[in-house]
């Protein structure tokens, strides 16, 4: 069922686990669909410099959760916000129709924990400012 | 690499020496059994002698068999038979949330067809109470039917409770036991169903072939019309080879009754054992004692169903999983949510059926790669280190 991309990622998952005080923490999903995403990233000069991610969920889940992290590793926080689910699916190769929406996490964490990661960054430059929090 | 294969409930091996009557009726009394000549009464002789074999293994008399394309089809002709037969008597059926599609499609389509269906819960073992059967018979019920055991948790049901109250009330029951043929008792005339639906795959048969069992006096209409086969309940030259391969299968099945159901209760147990013995945070699904002896139906807690197979698959391990991503749509299994167990309980969920081969080195072998998979798993899942903390 699944390519040999999709399982390579399945059994060697990179880039497994939390990083311990992260800038951005995006967590999609929902364990009563069956699928459940936590990603959280390190942000340095406006680049991803290192990602993380812990994932419940079935075999495209895990391929997918990897994969995405795998592709934005270094590059910008823009270049990483480009990246949608189908170019992640794309990259291990496709995935079965049937298991194309357990893919459509994995992007979505990503996009989660930049939007944190910004509107913590946002809030601490209002703050450095001496603006009041909206 | 070891193979275990732990899916007994979706399918068995055929047996060798089922085997061995089937290539008989193809290599040489390969007849019409409807033929008047020799070629004929040769292939006629072995239909008979598997529907004896059938009758046997479930008490019944041999004209009150009807073979069948499967379970699924014994199951419609059941269903859809009374149905049509008695449509001017009623409309209504009562079945179980937990049947097998093969009953609850069945069901669902009548109703679009303009028949009224109750669908009984079940409470949180996967049992059903007889008393909401009483409690639900009308007027208008035509039909009951409910599985003798249910094929993801394994839980017996009260078929002989049911039955009665049905006999009592004159409604028709049916009771498909595809998963219990061959591991519980059954005697079709002591328990009073009026039909019952079997398989031949479940019980090291081939596939392709049921039966099912219409007790004397019931009418039903079939669901193919063409020849008189089956004493015109089911037209279609009989499938020898499938019939007959059926038959021995029933016959090994009686003969092998007793120590097949203490091998299969003894390694379903062991295999528990040595599982909670490795990994914390499993439970039970389904009944503790009243299920059948070669289930195993677990839920892993803050892991996912299905990447525990493919896991297990690559360490040459096959047993099946009741979560979303298995079921191909995107609700886990019926039965599991019918029991009230939540969502991510029913995703992390395993049924594990043994079988005939399996061995204690099998099991120990399982919980220790079952171990070393959840582990890593585990590692990897919010849900396990949102505990954690």
């Amino acid at each position: 069922m699944y390519s040999q991309k999709v399982m390579e990622h399945f059994t060697n998952p990179r880039n497994v686990g939390e990083i311990p005080d992260p800038d951005g923490v995006g967590t999609v999903g929902n364990p009563v669909c069956g699928d459940l995403m936590k990603i959280t990233i390190k942000v340095k000069d406006n680049r991803i410099e290192d990602i993380k991610f812990l994932t419940f969920g079935c075999g495209a889940a895990i391929a997918t959760s990897s994969m995405v992290t795998e592709m934005v590793k270094g590059k910008t926080l823009e270049e990483a916000m480009q990246v949608t689910n189908r170019a992640v699916a794309e990259a291990l190769g496709g995935l079965p129709p049937i298991k194309m929406h357990c893919s459509n996490l994995a992007a979505d964490a990503l996009h989660a924990a930049i939007k944190d990661y910004l509107s913590r960054s946002n809030g601490k430059k209002a703050e450095d400012r001496g603006e009041e929090k909206t | 690499m070891r193979r275990v294969y732990l899916d007994h409930a979706a399918t068995t091996p055929v047996h060798p020496e089922v085997v061995e009557v089937m290539k008989h009726y193809m290599l040489q009394d390969w007849g019409n059994p409807s033929s008047i000549h020799s070629f004929g009464r040769e292939a006629r002789a072995g239909v008979d002698e598997a529907r004896a074999r059938v009758a046997a293994l479930i008490g019944a008399d041999p004209d009150e068999i009807v073979f069948t394309g499967g379970g699924t089809e014994a199951d419609n002709l059941a269903i859809k038979g009374t149905a049509w037969e008695l449509r001017n008597k009623g409309d209504h059926i009562i079945t179980s949330a937990v049947e097998h599609h093969a009953v609850l499609h069945t069901v669902e389509w009548l109703e679009k067809q303009g028949f009224r269906a109750t669908y009984l819960p079940v409470d949180g073992y996967g049992m059903v109470d007889p008393g909401d059967v009483e409690k639900a018979i009308t007027p208008s019920t035509i039909l009951v039917s409910i599985m003798a055991a249910n094929n993801e948790v394994g839980t017996v049901q009260p078929i002989a409770e049911i039955a009665r109250i049905c006999r009592e009330k004159g409604v028709r029951f049916h009771t498909d036991a595809v998963q219990a043929v061959g591991q519980l008792p059954i005697d079709v005339h002591a328990l009073g169903v009026d039909m019952l639906s079997l398989s031949g795959h479940k019980i090291y048969g081939p596939k392709g072939v049921g039966a099912l069992y219409v007790r004397r006096g019931v009418r039903l209409t079939p669901l193919l019309h063409g020849g008189a086969h089956e004493r015109k309940r089911r037209a279609g030259t009989e499938g020898v080879p499938g019939i007959v391969g059926l038959g021995k299968a029933a016959e090994l099945a009686r003969l092998h009754f007793d120590e097949r159901v203490a091998h299969y209760r003894r390694m379903r147990d062991l295999l528990w054992e040595r599982i909670r013995e490795r990994v914390p945070e499993v439970r039970l699904n389904g009944h503790p004692t009243e299920r059948l002896p070669n289930n195993l139906n677990i839920s892993v807690l803050y892991v996912e169903g299905e990447s525990m197979l493919l896991n297990l698959d690559m360490k040459g391990i096959a047993a099946s999983s009741g979560s979303a991503c298995t079921s191909g749509s995107l609700e886990p299994s019926h039965v599991l949510l019918a029991m009230g167990i939540p969502h991510e309980v029913a995703h992390g969920s395993l049924r594990m059926t043994v079988g005939v081969s399996t061995t204690e080195e099998d099991t120990d072998y399982v919980a220790r790669s079952l171990a070393e998979i959840v582990e890593r798993l585990r590692a990897m899942s919010p849900l396990w280190n949102a505990r954690a903390r």
